[in-house]
């Protein structure tokens, strides 16, 4: 439990680090460090995003996984570590 | 799962089994060479014969259907909880959720992906892989393309159609004041009574980024010709209509007009075109149509034109000698004069300060054959301004009253409207009947337009270019209005081109001072010759030498000519026969 939170701690201290999300398979947010209705957003959207990806990784080659999905937009950069239980979202804004 | 059908039929409902079996091989038909039937051919050696060894293809079209779009939000609401978790009440989502923390598996995968997640972050503040290492040269780059060896071009944007199943030209355009978002579009039927009968007398105001339907429709009594908007309120217009009167409609209280002028005190004709003028309170305009006068209005009150003028050259107010307006011209920067041009192809420049109606119109410019359909000054220097009319262009010189400075030449298809680009002083853009639109840069090319488009099969009406010099709108006789982008080359302003265009048009005015001197001399010298000559001509004779005296000499003189040409003939043909008979006698 304290390894966790130090974990995450640690995540959110990082340069430009905007905010972290940890949703389940189904697509419940468990923690998160942005106010609630944009955690709502982000993990609805997010979590048929990272669905629908690693069905095409499976489908390319079925012996592949999925294992990070970075989403690089103008604004600033989703990071999603996909699991099989649990999703770790991190919002980032890169360095300049 | 298998998918399966199962044909069943009775074998005795087939019908009988057939027996195959060999026999000789029999004759049915001999055709034998019939030497009747090749008499009739003709054998040809060698042949021509061309043969190809390529696929055979087949040319087809296909247009998709219109498509509708249209944007909508979507409503994100929590989802997922398990049956026993009430998403709404907070203790049980935060038991649900410190439960979930407790897990083990939680605990492992979260460490796990936060060392991944790391990794990734790290990275990202170690190195901007984006970053753009080379932008400078890129610039420089493209700088250099731009100015030598861009070709100018003009890309469609989005095609605004009319929504009723009557097509109605699109007659005049405005541009939003701010923002430049929203376009108004004035539709009406302008062929003399022949407007059918169920034609709708809507106007649109369409928003340039949803083609498909209108964002708000004007609801005028009659078609509206001619609609501005206030450039002090953007959310004022002012329409001129088919029959003469004048409304203007607020935005904010939807498509009825606010108010309409009274039709007694209004035009007798469609108001061609309606202008506003820099008041404080901004509520001025002024309007001219086909039946002679200029009006001027207060929208606070309609019933009644502030001011009048009938475009009377003999400075008599008589309506019945006026000259028809079809374009009105004015320039914030210069208050006091306007322009108005006419459908007998002059441009009247007036003053709006004169004390008397007579002293109102100041002078006159000529050069025109043909009713004058667009009148703008230059942004840059308002002492040239363009007009538009039969089948030219013009740029004349303030200064200048004879003839204009630069010209177009003559085209194929009647010119409809044109306007100058409000970024570049020496670019103006022009429509014509064969819906071609030309951009001509006077710095870069004389002859021809530097750029021309053909943006549809029928005529263009109307033409207006947004502040920002990149946009244009243009309208079309079917009620198109099409939105083009124009390239950068013609809309950013070159180095030293304001200095340049002043050169350029000075160069030109000079050499129109120098002609109009010239022809001056060449006049007075003719006059006093003939004075002279006449003086001759009255000591030796009596009377002075008519015009039809002189028609009278010059057809004598003519008839002399020929007679002397037929009688050199005559003679020819003798000449040859004698020959003729010679050559013969000699045989």
């Amino acid at each position: 439990m304290a390894e966790v939170e130090e974990t995450l701690k640690r995540i959110q201290s990082q340069k430009g680090v905007q905010g972290i999300i940890i949703i389940n398979a189904e697509g419940i947010p468990i923690k998160s460090t942005l106010d609630n209705s944009s955690t709502v957003q982000y993990a609805g959207l997010l979590h048929q995003l990272v669905m629908k990806t690693r069905s095409t990784v499976r489908d390319l080659d079925p012996q592949n996984d999925l294992t990070f999905l970075r989403v690089r937009s103008k604004k600033n950069e989703i990071m999603i570590a996909p699991d099989k239980d649990y999703f770790l979202i991190v919002i980032q804004n890169p360095s300049d | 799962m298998e998918i399966v059908y199962v044909y069943v039929k009775k074998r005795s409902e087939f019908g009988r089994p057939c027996y195959f079996s060999d026999r000789p091989a029999e004759l049915h038909a001999d055709l034998l060479p019939d030497a009747a039937l090749a008499a009739t051919f003709l054998a040809r050696d060698p042949c021509d014969v061309g043969a190809q060894c390529a696929p055979d293809v087949s040319e087809h079209e296909v247009n998709t259907e219109r498509f509708e779009s249209e944007s909508r939000g979507i409503n994100h609401v929590e989802g997922g909880w398990p049956k026993d978790v009430n998403p709404q009440e907070m203790e049980q989502t935060i038991r649900f959720r410190k439960k979930v923390e407790k897990d083990e598996n939680y605990m492992n995968t979260i460490m796990q992906l936060g060392t991944l997640m790391e990794h990734s972050i790290k990275q990202n503040n170690a190195i901007d892989i984006y970053q753009e290492y080379f932008e400078e040269e890129d610039e420089e780059d493209e700088e250099e393309v731009t100015d030598a060896k861009e070709q100018p071009a003009a890309k469609t944007i989005n095609v605004f159609r009319d929504p009723n199943e009557v097509k109605r030209t699109a007659s005049s355009l405005s541009w939003h004041p701010d923002g430049n978002h929203k376009l108004a579009v004035a539709y009406s039927c302008l062929e003399f009574q022949r407007a059918p009968k169920d034609m709708s007398f809507d106007s649109y105001i369409w928003d340039i980024e949803n083609p498909n339907r209108p964002e708000l429709t004007l609801k005028p009594v009659s078609p509206l010709v001619s609609l501005e908007y206030n450039p002090k309120d953007s959310h004022i217009l002012l329409g001129g209509s088919y029959n003469g009167q004048i409304a203007y409609w607020d935005t904010r209280k939807g498509g009825q007009p606010v108010e309409m002028s009274a039709i007694e005190h209004s035009h007798r004709d469609p108001v061609y075109k309606v202008i506003w003028l820099q008041s404080k309170t901004g509520t001025d305009a002024f309007s001219t149509s086909t039946d002679g006068q200029v009006l001027w209005w207060d929208i606070r009150k309609m019933s009644e034109p502030t001011e009048r003028l009938v475009l009377d050259l003999s400075r008599k107010e008589n309506l019945e000698n006026a000259l028809t307006a079809v374009s009105l011209e004015f320039e914030p920067t210069m208050p006091t004069k306007f322009m108005v041009g006419t459908e007998q192809g002059l441009v009247v420049s007036c003053n709006r300060k004169a004390k008397t109606p007579a002293e109102k119109i100041v002078c006159t410019y000529s050069g025109h054959h043909g009713p004058i359909y667009a009148l703008q000054r230059n942004p840059f220097f308002p002492k040239y301004f363009l007009t538009v009319a039969d089948w030219t262009a013009r740029i004349w010189s303030e200064d200048i009253k004879e003839s204009s400075i630069m010209w177009t030449k003559y085209h194929m298809a009647y010119l409809m409207d044109g306007c100058w680009s409000p970024v570049r002083p020496s670019v103006f853009f022009t429509v014509k009947m064969d819906g071609t639109l030309d951009a001509w840069d006077f710095l870069f090319k004389r002859n021809d337009p530097t750029l021309s488009v053909k943006v549809c099969d029928e005529a263009l009406c109307s033409l207006r270019v947004q502040d920002n010099g990149r946009l244009l709108a243009c309208g079309s006789q079917l009620g198109t209005a099409t939105l083009l982008e124009i390239s950068p080359g013609l809309c950013t302003m070159q180095r030293n081109e304001k200095t340049l265009a002043t050169a350029m048009a000075e160069r030109e005015a000079k050499r129109e001072k120098i002609l109009e001197a010239r022809q001056r001399e060449m006049r007075l010298k003719e006059r006093s010759r003939s004075e002279q000559s006449k003086e001759d001509e009255s000591r030796e004779l009596d009377g002075e030498v008519t015009t039809e005296d002189l028609v009278a000499r010059a057809e004598k003189d003519f008839f002399q000519i020929v007679e002397a040409e037929l009688k050199k003939m005559e003679k020819d043909k003798e000449d040859e026969k004698e020959k003729e008979v010679c050559e013969e006698k000699e045989c």
